[in-house]
């Protein structure tokens, strides 16, 4: 099995260096390589386990729980802010 | 004073019968942190200032509390309000945290103070500590072997006897199989027992919030502290809330089965000798051992290695160096090998191949367990295949790395707790654990067991020497 790894790293927004690109290529087909052996199962019409506690739907009522965090520390970790608020790269390109 | 013998138990009588005062025993514990640790590695930020005075202030008040003054160290996984979280990553390496996690809140409610964030592989990524961006931790019973991972420095501060106990989270195996190279007991507990608030996530749906302890004993009471409800985890079960006093009634009668599977081959002989041992004083102490089976371990690590890598790219996807953190360069070479690997697992056209058919597989993984858990009460297994392994030795093959969770991974992927405790040595003196699986919330048989062993074997009397 082999990976596009300039594809994956694209959708994951991850950028590597040529070494890593190299070196991932060639990591990641061997771990996948070893999946397939999922594959020698047939698991024809059996329910997937997405989780184990058995709860569903655990729901309260839309009410304050508790204080929320100050404006202040919810910048405080932020690299890049201004007015208060967190600083973003721009996501629209409107030159086009 | 030899702090090294102390446990949760012990130092609470201490400090009711003024004993000692607990800013002593928290300058004790700091000084052989300063004196020990600059070798071990075990801790990423050490937080003295807030220790002493914390501990000042319990010297004014009266002892109770159920874990007045006992000094802890924390998984760095765990957020801590205003005191530096990293993930053991440079991509977090300024970040300070608004809040705190809901097992430290506890925790520290109780009269416990952190002695600070304990160092691991980095966002929880791998078996042996060398994932760390703030260097490898060592093990303490021998520098040139790894300690375990992911939780490797909390492993190794409660067997430094840095602290005495340390939190931890176990997502395939990262406080088992620690614990288990570095002789000290740890609890991966039921999944939804202990809430994940606060704590960063790895794979959501396997993540476990659990502790290091010297003996089987402290674990069950800093359980005590951690687990039921708090409001902000959902998976949290409801009613689960319960005191382990049944700790001291014994094994006699309890039916352990052996998954043999887990033992059929590629043990080492180190492992399998103290594991036949551990067979032996288990019979000797009552409990009736058979034979079972869960067919599908073998599947075990294919079925881990396509959930949890999938997890992983999503609950990393939030690192965007906006809110918090640095950009996405300074995430290490494991995450954004985790990262793609679970993009690629889930992305279009591939969703079906690998998540849904490992979501499959874990059903049947989950029936093996369910099925066992119907003719014995638990089981019994080594924890790892072989006993701690060289610095280096794997470090450059992820696939060899990743097998070497054989024996943990299946725990999670059915959600039930497991129990890692000091068992026996190697030919060269190196730790090796085993460890109890139980039905899900079944920790009170867990400790019960695990309290006869160690009060027969008593491993947690062996310390290290630094």
């Amino acid at each position: 099995m082999k990976i596009d790894v300039k594809k994956v790293a694209r959708l994951s927004n991850l950028t590597l260096s040529e070494n890593e690109k190299k070196e991932f290529e060639e990591q990641l087909s061997s771990v996948l390589g070893y999946i397939e052996k999922l594959n020698t199962l047939d698991t024809s019409g059996i329910e997937p386990t997405a989780q184990v506690t058995g709860l569903i739907n655990r729901t309260r009522e839309d009410e304050k729980t508790g204080d929320c965090l100050t404006q202040e520390e919810a910048l405080l970790s932020a690299i890049s802010k201004t007015k208060n608020l967190f600083k973003v790269p721009k996501l629209v390109d409107t030159t086009e | 004073m030899d702090i090294t013998a102390f446990t949760l138990s012990s130092l609470q009588k201490g400090y009711q019968t003024k004993q000692f005062s607990v800013t002593e025993i928290v300058s004790e514990y700091l000084k052989r942190i300063e004196s020990f640790d600059k070798k071990i590695n075990s801790f990423i930020t050490i937080d003295s200032e807030n220790a002493l005075k914390k501990a000042k202030d319990l010297d004014n008040k009266k002892a109770d509390g159920p874990l007045f003054g006992i000094p802890f160290g924390i998984k760095d996984m765990f957020l801590t309000k205003g005191v530096r979280t990293t993930a053991a990553s440079r991509l977090l390496e300024n970040y300070i945290p608004a809040y705190t996690s809901t097992a430290i809140t506890r925790i520290e409610a109780s009269g416990a103070i952190s002695l600070g964030k304990l160092n691991h592989d980095a966002w929880a990524h791998g078996s042996s500590g060398e994932n760390s961006d703030f260097g490898n931790t060592l093990n303490p019973w021998n520098n040139e072997y790894v300690p375990g991972g992911s939780s490797s420095g909390s492993a190794a501060a409660v067997a430094a006897g840095f602290v005495p106990f340390a939190t931890g989270t176990d997502t395939g195996g990262s406080i088992r199989l620690p614990a288990s190279f570095t002789n000290t007991v740890g609890l991966k507990p039921t999944y939804g027992r202990v809430s994940r608030y606060g704590v960063i996530a790895m794979a959501s749906s396997l993540d476990s919030i659990g502790h290091f302890t010297k003996n089987v004993e402290d674990s069950a009471r800093v359980l005590e502290i951690t687990q039921g409800i708090d409001g902000f985890d959902a998976t949290v079960s409801e009613k689960r809330h319960e005191t382990f006093d049944s700790l001291k009634n014994g094994i006699k009668g309890m039916k352990i089965g052996i998954p043999k599977e887990f033992v059929s081959d590629g043990l080492s002989s180190d492992v399998k000798s103290v594991f036949e041992e551990s067979i032996k004083t288990l019979e000797r102490l009552g409990a009736k051992i058979e034979e079972v089976s869960l067919p599908h371990t073998e599947y075990g690590i294919a079925t881990y290695y396509i959930i949890q890598p999938s997890e992983v790219s999503s609950n990393l996807a939030r690192y965007d160096g906006v809110r918090f953190g640095n950009d996405r360069s300074t995430f290490g070479k494991e995450a954004k090998r985790r990262i793609m690997l679970g993009t690629y697992t889930l992305s279009s056209g591939y969703y079906d191949a690998y998540y849904k058919k490992a979501m499959q597989i874990r059903t049947l993984v989950k029936d093996d367990f369910d099925k066992a858990f119907e003719s014995v009460d638990i089981l019994v297994s080594p924890v790892s295949p072989t006993p701690p392994w060289k610095f280096g030795e794997k470090a450059n093959n992820p696939l060899e790395m990743y097998l070497s969770d054989a024996l943990t991974v299946t725990i999670n992927l059915a959600g039930v707790p497991g129990l890692a405790l000091p068992a026996g040595f190697s030919t060269n003196s190196l730790p090796i654990g085993i460890q109890f699986i139980g039905p899900h919330f079944s920790e009170h048989t867990l400790f019960r067991t695990g309290y006869a062993f160690e009060q027969e074997t008593k491993m947690y009397e062996r310390n290290p020497n630094l």
